[in-house]
C-alpha cells in the first residue's frame, strides 16, 4: 500500500506541521518541506516503472458489498501530476516562508497547504473514481481554507465562498456523472472504465453522464461561463495563487478530461461541448486579461485563457492534440507559477499590484525583472521559450478542420487569442518594469531576500531548458503521460524549435506582431473596454442568483416554520397520522385485520395489571396539570411495563426498566422542585379536543397495527443468534451476547450517546445557582428535616449489599439475566440512595470519585476491548473466551466480552451519577441560599 | 393476551401524543416518556408474545423468546433514559433563563 502513502503523507504531515509550529515561527515551513520530501522519497521506487509505461494499481477492500475499493494507480499521467504537485509544492513552500509576514500564522498556512497537496495527490493517483471524487471535494475545501487565509478581509471571505459554491456545485454534478458512469460500466475502477470506451459512448446515458462530468471539470478549471470564481480567488496569499490557481488545482479539471479521454472522447457531443467551451474561454479570457489593472487579475484571466487552450486541445480529440494538451499543462504550470511568484515579489516589495501605479521597476529590481521577462515571453509564446513549443503544436492542431465549412474559424480565433496573449504579456513587462518612473509607490522598492527568488529562478531556468532542449528534458515524461492519456501508442512527434516555414509558424508570427500592434494601440482600446465592461459581469450575475436563492429558501422556511415548536409538533403528528392512514387505505388488504396465528389466553392477573396500567396512563393525561401526581402515576406505569417484560420472557428488560424507572423518577423529582408545581390551563376546549382527537386516532391506529401484527405468523433472523450464542460468543444469555458481541459496535455507539447526554447535562448545570422556594404552591412550608436519620442509617447498611448484588449481576450477565447496563443502573441506584439519604456533600466527601473520569475510562475500556481483537487479526469487537478453573470457586468463564461489559457498566454508572449528583449539588446550594436569606 | 397488549400500547401512545402536544415543558417530557414506553413495548412484541421461555440457552427449552427485539429494547431503555434526563434538564434550564416553562420559550420582556 505504498502508493496510498504518497497521498496520505501530506495529510499526516498537516497535523505534524501545525503541532510543531507552536515551537517556533519557521518550524512549520521546515516541517512542510520535509513532509514533501518524504512524499517524493516514497514515490522514488515507482518512478522508473511509471516511465516505462507500466501501470501500477494497488488496492485494499473498502466497502466490498458495493464493490468499492480504496485503490491507487500510478501511470504516466498520474506520475506527471504527482511530480508537478510535489516539486512545485516544494518551491512554493520555500517561497511562502519569505512571503508570509510576522503576523501571519505559519502553522495554519502550511497545514492547509499540505492538506491541499494531499487532496490533489489523491486526485492524481486515484484508481477508484468515487475515491477520486472525495479527494476532488477535499481540494475544494482546502482551497476554501487557503483563499480565506486572511480571514479578516472581506474579499478573502467572499472570494473563498464563491470558489467553494462554484467548484462544490461542480463537484455535485461530477458525483452524478460518476454514478452514471459506474452504472454504465458496472465498475468504479478506472482500469475498467478506460477499457470500456465503446460501451460508454454507445450507451443511452452517455450524453447526460458526459454533461455532468464536464460540468465538474469546467467549474474546477474555471471554464466559461464558470470562470468568474478564479479572479475573485486572487484574494488568497500569492503562494496559494501560484500553487492552486495556476499550477495544480485548476488543472484538476483538465486532468479529468485527460484521464477520461479514452473513455469519453471521440463523439460529436464531446467535440462540440469541449471545443466550444475551450474556444470561448480561450478568446474571452485573453481579451479580458489585457484590461486588468491588477497584476494578479491579469495573471488570473491569462490562466483561464490557457486552461481554455488546454480544454480546446482535448476537445479536438486527435492523438496529437491530446499530446499537445499534456505538453501545455506542463509548460503552463512552469511559467505561470513563476509569474505569480514574481507578481508576489513585486507586491511584497512595492506594496501594490496596481499597474496604474507601478512603473519603471527595472531600475530597482533588475534581477526580478529579468526573471519575469523570461516567464512572460514564455507565456506569450516567443520562440526559444517553452510556451512557444506547445503553442505552436496547438496552432498546428487547430488546422485539422480547415477543410470543413466554417473550418477557418478555429485557427483564426486561436490566432486572435494568441495576439491578445502577446499583448497582455507585453503589458505585464512594459507597464511594470519600464514606461517611465513611478512616483507614488507605497514602499521604496528593492530586490527581495535572496532565497525568495530561488524558486522563481528554478522555474525560469526550466522554461529555458524545455524551450531550447525539449527532446532532452521533457520528452520522457511527456511520452509517458501522453501514452497513458491515449491508452495506446504516442503519435510521432518532433519536439523541436524549428519545423520549417509552415502555417503554424505563420500563425505564431502573426500573433507576435499583432500583439505588439495591439499593445501599442492600447489607449483607444482601454476607453472602449471601459464602456462595455459592465456587460460581461458574471460576478454580479452570480451574486444576483445567490441572493434570489437565499430569498426563496427564506420564504419556504418562513412558510413552514411559524416559530412555535408546539405547532410544529402538531403538524408533524398530523403528517405522520395522514401517512399512516393513507398507507393503511392504499394497501391492497386481502387478509383482513386479524391474522391466523393462535391467540394466547388472558389470565386474571394480567388483566388486572393491564387495567391498572391503562387507568394510570389515562389518569396521567387527565391530571397532568398536577405535576407531582402525574409523576407518581408515571412511576406506576413504568413499573407496570417492567411487569409486562417479566411476563413475556424478557428478564433483562424487566431488570433494566425497573432500575431506570427509579433513577428517572428521582431525577424528575429533583428537577420538579425548581419548576412550577402546576400547569395552568392555557389551551381552550377546542384546542384540547383537537389534540385529544389526534391522540385517540394515533392510539387507535397503533392498537390496530399491533393487533394485526401479533395475530400473524412471522419469520425471525434470531435463530442465528440462538444457535451461535454459546459456541460463538461463549454465553447462554443470548440478549447479553448480542449486546456485547454480535452487535457490540451498536452498544459502543449507544454508551457513547449516553456519555454525551451526561456531559451535555453537566454543561447545562455547571455554575447554575438557584434559590429554592421555601413554600410549595399551596403555601405549605417544605420540611426542613433534609436527611431523616432512619433512612440515612438504613441506606448505609444497604450499600455494601447493593454493590454486591450489582457485581453479581455484572459477572453473571453473560449467562443469566444481567450485564453491564443493569449492573450499572443498580450501582447507580445504590449510590443515589446514599446521596438522597445523607446529602450530596456528606457522600461526596466519602466517595471522592470524578465521574467524568469514570465515563472516560468506561469508553476507553470498551473501545480497547474492540481494538484488541484487531491485534489478533479479527474484525473490530470480536470476542474471545475461555474457561479456567479457579480453586474453591470452580469452573469460571473468562470472556473478553466481560471487559467490554465492564466498560458499559462504568459508562452507565458515570453518566447516571454525573447527572443526578450535579442536580443534587444544585439542590444543596439552593437550600443554603434559602437558609442565608432567613438568617439575614 | 394480544388484545391486551395492543390496547396498552395504544393507550400509551395516545397519552404520549396528547401530553407532548401541551404548551408547557413538563407535560411534554412526560409525554415523551410515555411515547418511549410505547415504542419499547411495540419493539418487544414485534418478536411475538412468548411466555415462560426467556432467551437463555438451556436443554429444557425448545422455543425461546426472540432475543433480537429484546437486545434492541434494552439499549433503547437506557438511551431513552439519557434522552429524558437531557430533556428535563433542558426544560429546567430554559425555565430558569426565560422565566417561564413554555415550550415555545418566550423570553422575559
Amino acid at each position: 500500500m505504498e502508493l496510498s502513502l504518497i497521498a496520505l503523507t501530506p495529510f499526516l504531515g498537516a497535523g505534524f506541521v501545525s503541532a510543531i509550529s507552536r515551537l517556533g515561527r519557521l518550524h512549520a515551513a521546515w516541517g512542510a518541506g520535509i513532509v514533501t520530501l518524504v512524499a517524493l522519497l516514497i514515490l522514488l521506487p515507482f518512478i522508473t516503472d511509471a516511465f516505462s509505461g507500466h501501470v501500477l494499481v494497488q488496492s485494499i477492500p473498502w466497502i466490498p458489498l458495493l464493490g468499492m475499493e480504496f485503490a491507487f494507480r500510478l501511470d504516466g499521467l498520474a506520475l506527471l501530476f504527482v511530480l508537478l504537485i510535489l516539486c512545485i509544492g516544494l518551491l512554493i513552500i520555500l517561497y511562502a516562508r519569505y512571503y508570509l509576514s510576522e503576523r501571519d500564522d505559519m502553522g495554519r498556512f502550511y497545514a492547509y497547504l499540505l492538506m491541499f497537496m494531499g487532496s490533489m495527490l489523491g486526485i492524481a493517483t486515484s484508481e477508484n473514481i468515487i475515491q477520486l471524487l472525495i479527494f476532488w471535494e477535499l481540494t475544494s475545501l482546502s482551497s476554501f481554507l487557503l483563499i480565506s487565509y486572511w480571514q479578516m478581509r472581506h474579499e478573502s471571505r467572499s472570494g473563498a465562498r464563491m470558489a467553494l459554491a462554484v467548484t462544490g456545485g461542480g463537484g455535485l454534478a461530477l458525483l452524478g456523472g460518476f454514478l452514471l458512469l459506474g452504472e454504465i460500466v458496472g465498475s468504479y475502477n478506472l482500469t475498467d472504465i478506460l477499457a470500456s470506451g465503446y460501451l460508454i459512448r454507445n450507451h443511452e446515458l452517455y450524453l447526460p453522464m458526459l454533461i455532468l462530468v464536464l460540468l465538474g471539470a469546467f467549474t474546477k478549471s474555471a471554464q466559461f461561463p464558470f470562470h468568474f470564481w478564479l479572479p475573485n480567488a486572487m484574494a488568497a496569499p500569492t503562494p496559494v495563487s501560484a500553487y492552486l490557481h495556476s499550477a495544480t488545482m485548476v488543472k484538476a479539471g483538465v486532468f479529468l478530461l485527460a484521464r477520461l479521454f479514452p473513455a469519453l472522447s471521440g463523439t460529436s457531443a464531446w467535440f462540440w461541448l469541449v471545443c466550444f467551451t475551450g474556444l470561448v474561454t480561450l478568446v474571452v479570457a485573453a481579451y479580458i486579461a489585457m484590461f486588468k489593472h491588477d497584476l494578479k487579475g491579469l495573471l488570473a484571466y491569462s490562466t483561464i485563457s490557457h486552461l481554455g487552450l488546454i480544454t480546446l486541445l482535448f476537445g479536438i480529440g486527435t492523438p496529437m492534440a491530446a499530446l499537445a494538451g499534456v505538453f501545455h499543462i506542463i509548460n503552463h504550470a512552469i511559467f505561470k507559477a513563476s509569474l505569480f511568484m514574481a507578481a508576489g515579489i513585486i507586491h511584497h516589495e512595492t506594496g501594490t499590484r496596481d499597474m496604474r501605479i507601478l512603473r519603471g521597476l527595472w531600475k530597482h529590481m533588475p534581477h526580478t525583472a529579468l526573471l519575469a521577462m523570461v516567464a512572460a515571453a514564455s507565456m506569450a509564446g516567443v520562440p526559444l521559450f517553452n510556451g512557444f513549443l506547445s503553442k505552436e503544436m496547438f496552432f498546428a492542431e487547430t488546422l485539422f478542420v480547415i477543410n470543413q465549412p466554417w473550418g477557418w474559424l478555429l485557427p483564426t480565433m486561436a490566432t486572435l487569442a494568441g495576439i491578445f496573449a502577446v499583448a497582455y504579456s507585453l503589458r505585464f513587462i512594459h507597464n511594470v518594469f519600464f514606461d517611465g518612473e513611478s512616483t507614488d509607490l507605497p514602499k521604496q522598492p528593492h530586490e527581495p531576500p535572496r532565497w525568495m527568488k530561488v524558486p522563481v529562478e528554478i522555474l525560469v531556468a526550466l522554461c529555458l531548458l524545455v524551450g531550447i532542449f525539449p527532446a532532452l528534458t521533457v520528452e520522457p515524461i511527456l511520452a509517458a503521460a501522453a501514452s497513458s492519456v491515449l491508452q495506446g501508442p504516442v503519435p510521432d512527434h518532433d519536439l523541436a524549435i524549428w519545423h520549417g516555414f509552415n502555417t503554424a509558424l505563420f500563425m505564431s508570427m502573426t500573433a507576435l506582431i499583432g500583439g505588439v500592434i495591439v499593445y501599442l494601440a492600447r489607449k483607444p482600446l482601454f476607453s472602449l473596454q471601459e464602456r462595455v465592461e459592465s456587460l460581461l459581469d458574471f460576478r454580479a450575475l452570480y451574486e444576483f442568483l445567490i441572493e434570489k436563492l437565499f430569498a426563496v429558501a427564506d420564504t419556504i422556511t418562513h412558510f413552514l416554520n411559524k416559530n412555535s415548536l408546539q405547532r410544529m409538533l402538531f403538524v408533524f403528528m398530523l403528517f405522520v397520522l395522514t401517512l399512516g392512514i393513507y398507507g393503511a387505505m392504499a394497501t391492497d388488504n386481502d387478509y383482513g385485520l386479524t391474522g391466523e396465528r393462535d391467540i394466547l389466553p388472558i389470565d386474571g392477573v394480567s388483566l388486572l395489571i393491564a387495567a391498572v396500567l391503562v387507568v394510570a396512563t389515562a389518569a396521567t393525561a387527565v391530571m397532568h396539570r398536577q405535576r407531582l401526581i402525574s409523576l407518581i402515576l408515571l412511576g406506576t406505569v413504568g413499573l407496570g411495563i417492567s411487569l409486562i417484560f417479566v411476563k413475556f420472557s424478557a428478564p433483562d428488560l424487566a431488570l433494566t426498566q425497573l432500575s431506570v424507572e427509579v433513577v428517572t423518577i428521582v431525577l424528575m423529582l429533583l428537577a420538579l422542585y425548581f419548576l412550577p408545581q402546576q400547569s395552568p390551563i392555557e389551551s381552550g376546549n377546542w384546542l384540547r379536543s383537537r389534540d385529544a382527537l389526534i391522540a385517540a386516532t394515533a392510539g387507535g391506529g397503533v392498537t390496530l397495527l399491533v393487533w394485526a401484527v401479533l395475530t400473524r405468523p412471522y419469520e425471525s433472523i434470531s435463530n442465528y443468534f440462538l444457535e451461535n450464542s454459546l459456541p460463538g460468543g461463549g454465553g447462554t444469555n443470548v440478549v447479553n451476547v448480542i449486546l456485547v458481541d454480535f452487535r457490540g459496535y451498536d452498544t459502543l455507539g449507544e454508551i457513547t450517546v449516553l456519555a454525551l447526554a451526561g456531559l451535555g447535562i453537566y454543561a447545562m448545570l455547571e455554575h447554575l445557582k438557584i434559590a429554592g422556594a421555601s413554600h410549595d404552591s399551596e403555601g405549605r412550608a417544605w420540611d426542613e428535616d433534609l436527611h431523616p436519620i432512619i433512612m440515612a442509617s438504613f441506606t448505609r447498611l444497604l450499600l455494601p449489599l447493593a454493590l454486591l448484588v450489582s457485581m453479581f449481576i455484572l459477572l453473571r450477565g453473560h449467562n443469566l439475566p444481567g450485564g453491564g447496563f443493569i449492573a450499572g443502573l443498580v450501582t447507580a441506584v445504590a449510590l443515589v440512595m446514599q446521596y438522597l439519604a445523607n446529602g450530596v456533600i456528606w457522600t461526596q466527601q466519602r466517595l471522592p470519585i470524578n465521574m467524568h473520569k469514570v465515563i472516560g475510562y468506561g469508553l476507553l475500556i470498551a473501545t480497547c476491548t474492540g481494538l484488541a481483537s484487531w491485534i489478533f487479526k479479527y474484525p473490530f469487537l470480536t470476542s474471545a473466551f475461555s474457561h479456567i478453573h479457579w480453586p474453591i470457586i470452580g469452573e469460571f468463564e473468562l470472556a473478553s466480552a466481560m471487559a467490554f461489559d465492564l466498560g458499559v457498566y462504568l459508562v452507565v454508572v458515570g453518566a447516571t451519577l454525573l447527572i443526578l449528583v450535579y442536580l443534587g449539588l444544585i439542590h444543596h446550594q439552593s437550600h443554603q441560599m434559602k437558609h442565608r436569606k432567613r438568617i439575614r | 393476551m394480544e388484545l391486551l397488549i395492543a390496547i396498552i400500547i395504544g393507550v400509551l401512545t395516545a397519552c404520549g401524543v396528547y401530553l407532548s402536544l401541551r404548551g408547557r415543558t413538563f407535560p411534554v417530557v412526560l409525554g415523551l416518556t410515555f411515547l418511549s414506553y410505547a415504542v419499547n413495548l411495540f419493539l418487544l412484541v414485534m418478536g411475538r408474545l412468548t411466555i415462560g421461555s426467556p432467551p437463555i440457552i438451556s436443554d429444557k427449552v425448545a422455543n425461546y423468546a426472540d432475543p433480537l427485539p429484546q437486545a434492541l429494547v434494552l439499549t433503547a431503555i437506557v438511551i431513552s433514559f439519557g434522552m429524558t434526563a437531557f430533556v428535563i434538564i433542558l426544560s429546567l434550564k430554559s425555565f430558569l433563563e426565560m422565566g417561564n416553562d413554555q415550550v415555545d420559550g418566550k423570553h422575559r420582556p
